[in-house]
């Protein structure tokens, strides 16, 4: 039971914090045709500026201003970059992003280093805030969940109530229309664009201490919040709200309950005598297959239902 | 005749180039590399039929490459332990045949939509099969991966297979044969649809052609040609490991092809053979090679989309019209390629003293910067790159305007000159 409700508590983190990084790539790509390939990058980049402002002047500085320098440095991107791009079309947008995601690797190594920084999470977040059953669960962790809700209300709100939220909206579905009101399309793209950048910069923030602040950790997420948004649908951010979790969840779910998968492909005669490829398929536990488990859904999600949970176009 | 020397004599030239250059540069360092290029070569202009001609951008395409190439070794080393037996001459088209088998599977799936769908579809089946890299042990082995021993009886005409050079005339010939029926293919109607699929798909389905049928071939006869040159590079290294089916190799391929230029069919060629070099020489050399390679994709995506074959290809209407129009642009370019070495002179001068300071592996502050030794500590050598980068910088906001607005007025008197 306990182990249940500590996964379903990581499982929501997880999915939460995808959602930070998913909702920006979403909102940018529903507004501006453009996947972004290296938002990831920017998650990472969130998570190095942390590390460098928070070894000077702490943890909290670090979430307000760390978000604040990604986020300028997406619109930068977005104006000197991708604009120029924009006129040879989506898939030179998208090489350029590519591109990118590379640099910032590389740029990041040239600065940081080719290992791990350590970035810790601050010293009185580490203690337990509940524990159950001997099992801790920290106050870094709580923090992190409540900074995730407040983003996710946040955002909500904004784009739900406010004037900005209902430009932003118009200019989702109807960009010409909301150019020839008076607005200034384009730089409501860049705006939205350093500020997805800046969300993804949060998610780095708070989740480079836990996962791990290393040149990898954005080719490591990058393809997991495409997945998340190909699965909750296209453009859609509620989809996207689904999707995180349920990613997040199933990856939790498939550590924490390591259930073989022997039984199922006995059903075909295939079992651990056989030897060779045979056994290795009939030792499949959901632990071992866990990293495969988002892909795997994708595949499933583009055969069976190519627009995604919520999605209302076929991209 | 003469139609025959121009359809005929670019190939005469490439077979006679592959038979000579290994005694030109006879070096085992050169034999590898002139080795990766043939390669390389393959799976590029494999990658091309997707990109270029087709206008699908794949992120996963080193899936094909990769899997083709664990299979070739797979077998090799069931030949190796008298399970069965199969020339190694045509390891390659077996590994052809896994790649084509794939394309045909996975190619039905994603090729259903084009465009940003298309690619994401593309890197999400590369990360499906690299992370079973780390499932299926038997058949990938993890992290190190599988080798083999390409020597094995009979040897026929005393061919081992052994020495680096028969090796390179195995992947000579196939780089020849691969080639010249890929070019064969742009030649068909087949190729001819898959342009048009690129440029107007709407107008294809209404003429009747079906879009997805279209690229579902176009993408199965790519993954094909990728398997061949995967099955090389086993066969070349007689290893492969986890990272040859990751996104690395698919951005490799993607950086080559891109660069070289994905408007003509040398374009591929000439960024394969242009970047394979670069690689083998440079990687190390300077631990910032990477950086490099990404920083001119990116300037080549935002300024010059066509690619390098592109840059010379334009020229082509203008020495049709007349030669001596040529001429009036050499000062302009000479100008322009001098800031731009100044620039480049700077940028990789701060760049490498920055990684010598950040790397682990410095033991103390000097370093070799251009065939300099430098102290990273003092201040001149910063100044020194600096001052090259901001002159470049400045020199650039009058030569690259110039060169703009010359080749303007050129063009507007070539066409001028045709019309009247």
């Amino acid at each position: 039971m306990d182990v249940l409700v500590f996964s379903i508590f990581n499982g929501v983190l997880y999915g939460a914090l995808l959602f930070m990084l998913s909702s920006g790539l979403t909102l940018i790509f529903s507004m501006m045709g453009v996947l972004n390939f290296a938002h990831a990058s920017f998650f990472m980049l969130g998570a190095y500026f942390a590390y460098s402002i928070s070894t000077f002047i702490g943890f909290f500085p670090a979430l307000l201003f760390a978000p604040l320098i990604v986020g300028a440095i997406g619109a930068f991107v977005e104006r000197y970059g991708l604009r120029p791009v924009h006129r040879f079309g989506h898939v030179a947008e998208l090489l350029f992003t590519f591109g990118l995601a590379f640099l910032i690797e590389e740029l990041v190594q040239l600065i940081w280093g080719r290992v791990n920084v350590p970035y810790r999470v601050p010293e009185f977040m580490r203690e337990a805030a509940f524990s159950i059953q001997g099992l801790d669960y920290s106050i870094y962790r709580v923090f992190m969940l409540l900074v995730s809700v407040a983003i996710f209300v946040a955002l909500f709100l904004l784009l739900t109530r406010t004037r900005v939220g209902l430009v932003i909206q118009a200019a989702l579905s109807h960009p010409q229309t909301v150019a020839a009101l008076g607005h200034n399309v384009e730089r409501i793209f860049m705006l939205t664009f350093g500020f997805g950048c800046a969300l993804a910069g949060v998610a780095g923030v708070i989740g480079g201490n836990v996962l791990g602040t290393e040149p990898a950790m954005a080719i490591q997420l990058g393809p997991i919040i495409f997945v998340v948004i190909v699965i909750g649908g296209l453009g859609s951010l509620g989809g996207a709200l689904v999707a995180s979790l349920l990613i997040g969840l199933v990856d939790n779910m498939a550590n924490a309950f390591n259930v073989s998968f022997a039984p199922f492909f006995a059903l075909f005669g295939i079992t651990a005598d056989l030897g060779g490829t045979w056994e290795d398929l009939a030792r499949i536990t959901s632990a071992s297959i866990a990293p495969v488990l988002p892909y795997l859904m994708l595949v499933l999600m583009l055969i069976f239902r190519p627009r995604g949970l919520f999605g209302t176009r076929d991209t | 005749m003469t139609r025959g020397i121009r359809l005929f004599g670019p190939w005469a030239l490439l077979a006679l180039l592959m038979l000579g250059l290994p005694t030109l540069f006879d070096s085992s360092f050169a034999l590898t590399v002139l080795s990766l290029m043939g390669v390389f070569i393959i799976f590029s202009c494999a990658y091309n039929m997707l990109l270029g001609q087709g206008g699908l951008l794949s992120f996963g395409h080193a899936v094909y490459f990769g899997i083709a190439g664990y299979c070739t070794i797979h077998l090799i080393n069931a030949v190796e332990d008298e399970a069965i037996w199969f020339p190694l001459t045509l390891l390659p088209l077996i590994g052809g045949l896994v790649g084509l088998v794939l394309g045909v599977l996975i190619g039905f799936v994603s090729t259903r939509r084009a465009g940003t769908t298309f690619a994401m579809i593309s890197l999400g089946f590369g990360e499906l099969f690299t992370a079973m890299t780390l499932v299926l042990l038997t058949f990938f082995n993890g992290e190190d991966g599988v080798q083999g021993n390409r020597v094995y009886e009979p040897r026929p005409l005393g061919i081992s297979f052994g020495p680096e050079i028969e090796v390179y005339y195995l992947i000579a010939i196939w780089t020849f044969i691969a080639t010249a029926a890929m070019y064969a293919l742009t030649r068909t109607p087949f190729g001819r649809v898959s342009n048009a699929v690129r440029d107007n798909p709407e107008r294809l389905e209404f003429i009747g052609y079906s879009t997805h049928r279209v690229r579902w071939l176009a993408f199965a006869l790519s993954s094909f040609f990728a398997g061949l040159a995967g099955a090389l590079h086993a066969i070349n290294y007689e290893h492969v490991g986890f990272e040859t089916v990751g996104v690395q190799t698919s951005g490799l391929v993607l950086f080559m092809t891109y660069i070289g230029g994905i408007g003509s069919f040398l374009g591929p060629i000439v960024g394969a053979v242009l970047i394979s070099y670069l690689n083998a020489s440079l990687s190390d050399l300077t631990e910032a090679w990477f950086l490099y390679l990404g920083l001119v994709f990116v300037l080549t995506v935002m300024f010059a989309p066509a690619g390098l074959a592109g840059l010379i290809t334009m020229h082509e209407p203008l020495m049709r019209v007349d030669r001596s129009l040529l001429r009036r642009l050499a000062l302009p370019y000479l100008a322009a390629i001098a800031t731009t070495l100044l620039i480049a002179a700077g940028a990789i001068g701060l760049i490498e003293m920055v990684y010598h300071l950040t790397s682990d592996l410095a033991f103390d502050s000097k370093t070799t910067v251009f065939w300099i030794e430098l102290d990273t500590e003092a201040p001149w050598p910063w100044i020194g790159f600096a001052v090259l980068l901001g002159a470049g910088l400045l020199a650039a906001r009058r030569t690259y305007p110039q060169v703009s607005r010359i080749w303007d007025a050129t063009v507007a008197e070539a066409r001028a000159r045709l019309l009247g």
